[in-house]
């Protein structure tokens, strides 16, 4: 979400997306799903840019070496990234045994677009 | 490739995610239309946490798992083809795999059918593991703290996840029907295929999208079957409600499903990389993959899961609709807990006493970003752990009790602090258990943790 795009150059992820989740990977890793609609959708995002550890790592008040892994998969046209459970499943103080709710913060993400092409036109 | 009866093309039959979450009976009948060589059923995840392992309880009902079993076995039987049980009990401990067996035993009594049966257990001796950290043979999986000797020597129970070699040996050795404990999820479904000469990376990336049943069509469910055809370098996979398609999108977004990375997805003995896998739309409901491989990795590598015991737990439920209340929440909590400890003497390290707050950050502990808001009502559970179940409840209702009429700076409400939706307010949850080993284990013969025994049913 860098500074030189306003409100108008952003589209909602919801707009974008037909599945964000949260779930475990093993009991000591959660691992998050971005899904978008079609391929076009997939590479407005990626290309944006905006996937990084660090959105995760902010989203989620984590540091970023706490962000395993970010993983483009164009084929499924999917992001994922996992980070370390900060509470192993089913540990003392966890709140989420499978993992299956830790997704909200992820539905407010904006995706920055370029002025000039509509929001979903193909980008190259 | 759907017609091919002959040689090339192994037909498998994934009737449900897990073992005992049911599976519509057209659905099924419309995979037997199709003549499967295998009835392939993953019975356990590790998803329900670490209590299941530990207690030696199975997450799933005996009446439902029953009405499953007796399904499959029936269907298996009269085709004559083999139906494989992996992760018995939900958990594929020694426990877990004998409450299986006993309901297999009992389905197969009240059917009056007989089989050569393999038991291939999965449960590990604390030495054994023992023996290989001395041998410098375990490693970590993840972000897991290294083992100790003594983190093994707390642990209740130790299950190795088996490979597909222990079911391709015994279905080798003749067995018509193999129930296994713990097993890495596609094993079951790869086994046959094995046996039959397939090539591991289709057979192991198929398996990994029929072992949770038609969770991998659109739309998606975990009580529903899903089909698989494998030939020597691909595989197509359809669902069986004609309600339900797989499509490119829902089969390669299955692939991501509880993994960490979704293009190199290690497993015993190597890791399947998806690299070069293609998705291709067949026809509207069904999927085509090809270029999936297997990289036998540099040594073979056992996952194992282990449980300790932390000690009892007891919880309390309420609810709180006072806005004074829900503003001082953070103090009072710390009061209470502060209150609730020095009044009985008890060590800190042994008991714990904590609070969920729904409303505030219950779903989300820590992870939860939004701070600022203040709810309406809060969901408040008091939980206590100790090595006890009577101090545990001791300490959980002096909680509640001084949580109920404590006073907080612009209280109003003198009738007490709670409301309790249940009479007990009270509930001792029994036994709570930890994960303590999830590592990796350097084995020579891929078979040799997982013993097998034969039995004539």
């Amino acid at each position: 979400m860098s500074s030189d795009h306003n409100e108008a150059d952003r589209v909602p992820i919801l707009d974008l997306v037909h599945v964000i989740r949260s779930k475990n990977s093993g009991p000591y890793e959660l691992t998050f799903d971005i899904v978008f609609k079609d391929r076009s959708s997939y590479r407005l995002a990626v290309s944006s840019g905006i996937f990084t550890p660090e959105l995760f790592a902010r989203l989620y008040g984590i540091g970023a070496d706490q962000v395993l892994n970010l993983v483009f998969f164009e084929e499924a046209c999917a992001v994922k990234a996992t980070i370390v459970r900060p509470i192993v499943s089913g540990d003392s103080g966890d709140t989420d045994v499978y993992g299956a709710q830790q997704h909200a913060p992820l539905l407010n993400i904006a995706v920055p677009v370029e002025r000039t092409p509509r929001a979903g036109a193909d980008v190259p | 490739m759907r017609q091919d009866r002959t040689s090339g093309v192994t037909r498998i039959l994934s009737p449900t995610a897990i073992l005992g979450y049911g599976f519509p009976v057209r659905s099924f009948r419309e995979g037997m239309r199709r003549r499967p060589h295998v009835i392939a059923v993953d019975a356990g995840s590790t998803d329900p946490g670490p209590y299941y392992l530990g207690a030696g309880v199975a997450f799933t009902d005996r009446i439902a798992v029953k009405r499953d079993l007796r399904m499959l076995v029936e269907a298996a039987l009269s085709e004559k083809i083999p139906l494989v049980i992996g992760t018995a009990g939900g958990s594929g401990g020694e426990p877990h795999l004998q409450r299986d067996l006993e309901l297999l035993l009992e389905v197969a009594h009240e059917l009056r059918v007989h089989f050569q049966l393999a038991v291939v257990h999965a449960q590990l001796d604390n030495d054994r593991v023992l023996k290989a950290l001395r041998l410098g043979q375990i490693s970590e999986l993840g972000p897991v703290p290294k083992l100790t000797e003594a983190a093994i020597g707390a642990s209740v129970r130790i299950v190795g996840q088996m490979g597909p070699e222990p079911l391709v040996q015994a279905l080798e050795s003749g067995a018509e029907i193999v129930l296994a404990g713990r097993a890495y999820d596609p094993a079951v479904f790869a086994a046959v295929p094995l046996t039959r000469g397939c090539r591991r990376g289709p057979a192991v990336h198929l398996g990994k999208i029929l072992e949770c049943g038609a969770i991998a069509a659109a739309p998606g469910s975990g009580s529903d079957c899903l089909f698989g055809y494998l030939d020597g370098e691909s595989f197509e996979v359809e669902p069986l409600d004609p309600e339900r398609r797989c499509t490119v999108t829902s089969v390669a977004a299955h692939t991501l499903y509880e993994k960490s990375d979704p293009l190199l997805l290690p497993g015993p003995g190597g890791h399947l990389d998806l690299t070069q896998s293609s998705f291709e739309q067949v026809d509207a409901g069904r999927v085509r993959v090809c270029g999936s491989r297997f990289v036998p990795s540099d040594g073979y590598f056992v996952k194992l899961e282990g449980v300790e015991k932390v000690g009892y737990r007891t919880v309390s439920i309420a609810g709180c609709r006072d806005p004074f209340m829900i503003a001082a929440i953070d103090e009072i909590v710390e009061m209470v807990a502060q209150r609730a400890l020095d009044s009985f003497d008890v060590d800190a390290d042994q008991c714990k006493l904590s609070f969920k707050l729904y409303g505030k950050d219950g779903v989300m502990g820590r992870l939860e970003p939004s701070r600022d808001h203040v709810p309406l009502e809060l969901g408040i559970i008091i939980e206590a752990v100790a090595q006890t179940q009577q101090l545990a409840d001791m300490l959980c209702s002096y909680a509640r009790s001084t949580m109920l009429h404590c006073s907080y700076p612009g209280r109003v409400a003198t009738g007490g602090n709670l409301a309790f939706p249940y009479s007990p307010s009270d509930l001792p949850a029994g036994e709570v258990y930890r994960f303590s080993i999830y590592h990796l284990m350097a084995v020579k013969d891929p078979c040799e943790l997982f013993p097998i025994d034969h039995m004539e049913v």
